[in-house]
């Protein structure tokens, strides 16, 4: 276990997990600082929070998912 | 004699007069050889024993959490539920070997059709049928996250890594202001509700007292570290969606900002935790310790069934179900 693990991290069919503290921009160039250890961004483009996943990603059609 | 904590719970049966009594009368009880009157008086008087490991009683001497007798009756009823748990549990699911723990976990969640509070809360539960359950819900949700936390030193490194984030978050990021379960107690308090710990035990049915017992045996137990960890990972993935409808519920009700924040929190907190729960907390379990994979599937199954069981009593008792 002497590798590095992965700060950001691609979730099958779900979020994109990031750690640390990080500055990001959404579609409209809006900026949102994370705000958690580790957060939870949207990929499926649906939620309700974005840029943050809030688990919408689970109600849409399996083929419409990350 | 402690000068905080919770109040002795109203005894519901033969048991559960005997253990009052005993942690009343004080540093060294007896045998307590008593038969449980009925379920709920087994399940109250476990809820009052593990209590003892949390925050204890006013006025009840601390060296009792670890009496011989009273942990010999913990010990009693733990094995009870334990063994009670372990019969309703239907084995691994068929996918999970090829599918992965996460992918297959994501997966049971979503075949799980057993009722919903949250959508009742959403649609149509009544301002009195929602205090209920925020009363039923107070138990777990004023030391939320801790039954999970006793298990963390028991943890391999990769997964006790991702615990310690995950409740990092739970326990306000180091902000006591953003604790989750102080969340829950402002909450509670500006409803003008109880928002001590415990504070509704004497209203809690059967089905929320178990939910609670199966926490803590899970947690307090070594030996189930690996259920205590699936539990987890079944209740994060079974909270974002329904937080977003009980904060929709509390807004048509009207009910104060404050506990529909506690809501609003969950939906972008377990979005984060359900991934870190089934990914880096129970995979790494699995591979560094497989013979704990049965038991994370116990665990998360077993979540599922007492959070539908706890469903299933309330909407009856409303008659919604």
């Amino acid at each position: 276990m002497n590798e590095r693990t992965p700060d950001v991290v691609i979730c099958p069919g779900g979020p994109l997990l990031l750690r640390g503290e990080h500055l990001i921009a959404d579609d409209d160039g809006t900026e949102h600082l994370t705000t958690r250890p580790v957060s939870a961004v949207c990929r499926c483009g649906k939620s309700a929070t974005k840029p943050w996943c809030d688990g919408t990603h689970k109600v849409i059609p399996e083929k419409n998912r990350p | 004699m402690p000068q905080t904590g919770a109040v002795l719970p109203k005894p519901r049966g033969a048991l559960s007069e005997a253990l009052v009594a005993a942690l009343v009368a004080g540093h060294e009880s007896g045998p307590i050889d008593v038969a449980p009157g009925s379920r709920e008086d087994a399940a109250l008087s476990l809820w009052m024993l593990h209590e003892l490991c949390y925050r204890g009683y006013v006025d009840v001497d601390d060296r009792l959490e670890f009496d011989p007798e009273l942990v010999r009756l913990r010990r009693r009823l733990e094995d009870d539920l334990e063994r009670r748990l372990r019969e309703r549990w239907p084995g691994r699911p068929a996918e999970a070997a090829e599918r992965g723990f996460a992918e297959a976990l994501f997966a049971m969640v979503e075949a799980d059709d057993s009722p919903s509070l949250a959508r009742f809360v959403q649609r149509e539960a009544t301002a009195d049928q929602a205090i209920e359950l925020l009363q039923c819900r107070s138990l777990y949700h004023l030391k939320e996250s801790d039954p999970v936390a006793l298990t963390l030193p028991r943890l391999p490194v990769a997964a006790r890594a991702a615990l310690a984030e995950l409740q990092y978050d739970e326990y306000g990021g180091g902000r006591p202001e953003r604790l989750h379960a102080h969340l829950f107690a402002e909450g509670l308090a500006a409803l003008g509700l109880e928002s001590q710990e415990g504070g509704y035990v004497d209203q809690a049915p059967l089905e929320v007292l178990e939910q609670n017992n199966a926490m803590s045996l899970f947690g307090l137990n070594r030996r189930l570290r690996g259920a205590s960890v699936g539990h987890l990972a079944a209740f994060e993935a079974t909270s974002s969606l329904p937080c977003r409808k009980m904060a929709q519920g509390l807004d048509r009700l009207g009910f104060p900002a404050e506990i529909k924040a506690y809501y609003d929190e969950h939906v972008e907190a377990d979005a984060v935790h359900e991934q870190l729960a089934a990914r880096m907390i129970c995979e790494p379990l699995i591979e560094a310790e497989p013979e704990t994979e049965d038991d994370v599937w116990f665990g998360a199954w077993t979540c599922l069934d007492l959070e539908a069981r706890i469903a299933r009593h309330l909407l009856e008792r409303w008659g919604a179900a």
